[in-house]
């Protein structure tokens, strides 16, 4: 668990350092796999498939796709990013207080352990996979509108790009 | 990459049970790990792979444009579409247990129709965003 969680580390100074992009979209497809085996460590199944099929596979392949529209080698920035980088530092350094205030890992009398989870985990209809039961029947509501959003993506990159090209098509002969 | 010997073979082995494995992850999701969005994914992935190693247009051929953009709708409505049945039914929006004469099959019946509902959009975005930005630069070949 340790070794995966450093060996993560290790992948993100990696990708902040390096400059050329066909590595940083390797490192992150790395990074993704990384992530998906802790996931299975945490035996959050359902969720390592998709970190393995969503982060390491297909968006490997799209940034690939993107890769090809543009130049391999990101620019040298213009000047030094010291306020970004305060900005993050101090978000980060906030976000690590807050976790120490969390339970911890497993404990049974974390709070959200001792509201909803007893009735979930007793899955009055009968289905073998908590996971499932939550998602589709006691949070349908939410998954309904988690695949209204996944619509959406899909209906705003059909715009995005297919507008695009027909501008290219028509504006080539204008400007050549 | 079309003419790469050892995908193409590696490919027309493998991508069956890629969308083989994606339909046991969706129709199991109930008993074991997996659901819609897994599926759709798993699916699309295997698309994704066959459009890599035999070229867009094949791929094209086989799931056509059309097709996944009404993927895209089919699978929200049939989402909502269970809600509305429950509510024809004489429940509340998206209540199960109205689906069926037993209250414990109606659930499963709800939760398989929302969950294929969510294998069906999830699918058709992953497999039109893969298009749309493979078509987009010439051919859609990508380079390696």
């Amino acid at each position: 668990m340790h070794v995966l969680l450093i060996l993560m580390m290790l992948a993100v100074l990696a990708i902040a350092r390096t400059r050329n992009l066909f590595s940083v979209i390797v490192l992150s497809g790395i990074y993704s796999f990384l992530m998906a085996t802790v996931f299975v460590a945490l035996d959050a199944v359902d969720v390592a498939m998709t970190e393995a099929a969503v982060g390491a596979g297909v968006s490997t392949v799209l940034l690939l796709g993107a890769l090809h529209l543009c130049r391999s080698d990101e620019a040298k920035p213009t000047h030094r990013p010291w306020i970004p980088l305060s900005l993050s530092t101090a978000t980060a350094a906030m976000l690590i207080y807050g976790a120490l205030g969390l339970p911890g890992f497993a404990d049974p009398d974390a709070p959200i352990h001792r509201h909803v989870v007893p009735r979930y985990l007793q899955n009055e209809i009968d289905i073998p996979n908590v996971v499932t039961a939550v998602l589709a029947s006691f949070r349908g509501f939410d998954t309904l509108g988690e695949t209204a959003v996944v619509f959406t993506a899909g209906a705003g990159i059909i715009a995005l790009l297919r507008r695009r090209k027909k501008n290219g098509k028509e504006g080539n002969p204008d400007a050549g | 990459m079309q003419d790469d010997l050892v995908l193409r073979v590696i490919g027309k082995i493998l991508i069956p049970y890629i969308l083989l494995f994606a339909v046991y992850v969706q129709f199991h999701g109930d008993f074991g790990p997996g659901g819609g969005f897994q599926a759709g994914v798993i699916f699309a992935t295997g698309i994704v792979f066959y459009a890599l190693i035999f070229g867009l247009q094949q791929a094209r051929a086989v799931i056509s444009d059309g097709f996944v953009e009404a993927m895209l709708a089919a699978g929200v409505l049939l989402y909502a579409g269970i809600g509305v049945a429950g509510l024809l039914l004489g429940g509340n929006y998206l209540d199960y247990f109205v689906l069926s004469s037993d209250p414990i099959h109606g659930q499963h019946r709800g939760i398989f129709w929302v969950e294929l509902g969510v294998a069906i959009t999830v699918c058709g975005v992953m497999i039109k965003i893969f298009y749309m930005f493979a078509s987009h630069g010439d051919g859609g070949e990508h380079r390696q």
